[in-house]
């Protein structure tokens, strides 16, 4: 009986990220969303699923810190069908349950997967943490961090794991840059020497289309994780 | 043998899952029940002696190469909580899934296949305990030990408990931690002659009861 492949693959860290299913079939990519209580990640996360569940299988996992409340706010807003959006308790260390012990997180995505069939991704939100909260890379192939506006113009400045490493940099709520004073300039300036090459986006997702820059990066990973997976 | 794989093995960053469990825990701070360094211990201590010693059997029993199905049963039998059976196989799953990137071989394999929804966390436990080498004594010690260092770390996060309050009541448990093992392993040597029924089958009926309780609530911390 075949259960796995005899030998550990060089990039594989769990169980559960080799880029293919039992079957041979590519398993979901699997995009991890960090960032700071408030910032608006369960919101981007809303955004997303409306934008693309017509083109894409999708699905979510949620990290709550001490409720399902993000879960059922995703549920009750219906981006989804309830069966897609799966909920993960984490012992009041959201970034223990991304980076440190992934294990409940991997098991979501896979009975999601097992339970939906063919998946073209997952999106799996973290609880909301500090800036240096970033995703294992054995759970997630590609991480958003979000922050937004109206917690400071100096969070860029100060920079962290999450704001310098992560694939893409969410800049969220410039819709409320004139009541809060912040300085949207000097938030892109320190940005993009934080960022270097690595990509960012400002957003309002109070806007219309708010969230297509984010969508297209999204696709555009979808679009490079099956060009991988099928070499 | 080597000791250094039962340091792996029980260390609490050891990533299976246990982080989001309390054990118990967050039911009993939330009652009142414990509160201090003192109700701390004796809680542990409870636990310890009960779940803790029936856990630690069915761990050296695995250790010792007995049919791991017939001791998922085993465990079945010895857990009348429905919830409790929930989070055993969870945390059986979630420990299995890191004992198979840890130590790769046949035997996890096994258990993966055949009981795809998990298997109780002390059977798996004591399985995995084997791939690495450990001799039966030591799973019951991982499983002993472990049956109180997760509700102690889960009080330092529920109660603001001064963190070196708790991690000395492990240190002031540790020679109970050994009989226990103790115990259990001279119960899983008579495995052989006379069954699964040789293992310890101790319960803790508050336990029972507040863990069916806390699994309805809506808002807690940790997932048990």
């Amino acid at each position: 009986m075949h259960l796995d492949h005899p030998v550990t693959l060089p990039q594989r860290h769990t169980y559960s990220a080799d880029p293919h299913r039992p079957d041979g079939s590519p398993r979901a990519l699997r995009i991890g969303f960090g960032g700071p209580v408030g910032s608006g990640k369960t919101a981007t996360v809303a955004a997303l699923c409306r934008a693309l569940r017509d083109r894409l299988s999708l699905a979510v996992v949620t990290n709550d810190i001490y409720t399902q409340e993000d879960a059922a706010f995703l549920r009750r807003e219906a981006v989804l069908p309830p069966e897609r959006i799966s909920a993960v308790e984490t012992g009041a260390c959201p970034h223990t349950a991304i980076r440190d012990d992934i294990s409940a997180n991997l098991e979501a995505v896979e009975q999601l997967e097992q339970a939906l069939g063919p998946v073209d991704m997952v999106l799996i939100e973290s609880g909301g943490d500090n800036l240096t909260a970033t995703f294992s890379r054995g759970l997630a192939d590609a991480q958003v961090f979000v922050i937004d506006v109206a917690s400071g113009d100096d969070i860029p400045r100060k920079g962290g794991p999450g704001i310098t490493t992560a694939d893409l940099l969410l800049v969220n709520k410039t819709d409320l840059a004139p009541y809060v004073g912040a300085d949207l300039e000097a938030m892109r300036a320190d940005t993009r020497r934080q960022r270097k090459d690595l990509p960012f986006v400002f957003t309002s997702l109070t806007s219309d289309d708010g969230i297509r820059p984010v969508a297209e990066w999204v696709t555009e990973r979808l679009a490079a994780w099956r060009a991988g997976a099928t070499r | 043998m080597s000791r250094t794989a039962l340091l792996v093995l029980a260390d609490g960053r050891f990533p299976a899952g246990g982080h989001a469990h309390s054990g118990g825990m967050e039911a009993a701070v939330a009652s009142g029940t414990v509160h201090d360094p003192a109700s701390l211990e004796a809680f542990c201590r409870g636990r310890l002696h009960t779940a803790g010693l029936t856990a630690a059997g069915l761990a050296a029993a695995a250790a010792t190469g007995h049919d791991p199905l017939a001791l998922d049963d085993a465990a079945d039998a010895r857990t009348p909580a429905p919830a409790l059976r929930h989070v055993a196989r969870r945390l059986g799953r979630q420990l299995l899934r890191a004992a198979r990137a840890t130590w790769p071989c046949a035997d996890l394999d096994h258990l993966a296949h055949h009981r795809p929804g998990g298997m109780h966390q002390p059977v798996v436990l004591g399985v995995v305990a084997r791939a690495a080498g450990l001799p039966p004594p030591e799973a019951a010690h991982a499983a002993a030990f472990d049956s109180v260092s997760g509700p102690a770390t889960a009080a330092v996060r529920l109660l603001s408990l001064d963190p070196f309050d708790a991690t000395a009541v492990l240190a002031r448990l540790a020679g109970e931690c050994d009989a226990v093992a103790a115990t259990a392993a001279e119960a899983a040597e008579r495995v052989a002659s006379d069954g699964v029924a040789a293992l310890p089958a101790v319960s803790a009926p508050l336990l029972d009861i507040t863990a069916e309780q806390h699994a309805a609530l809506a808002v807690r911390l940790f997932a048990s």
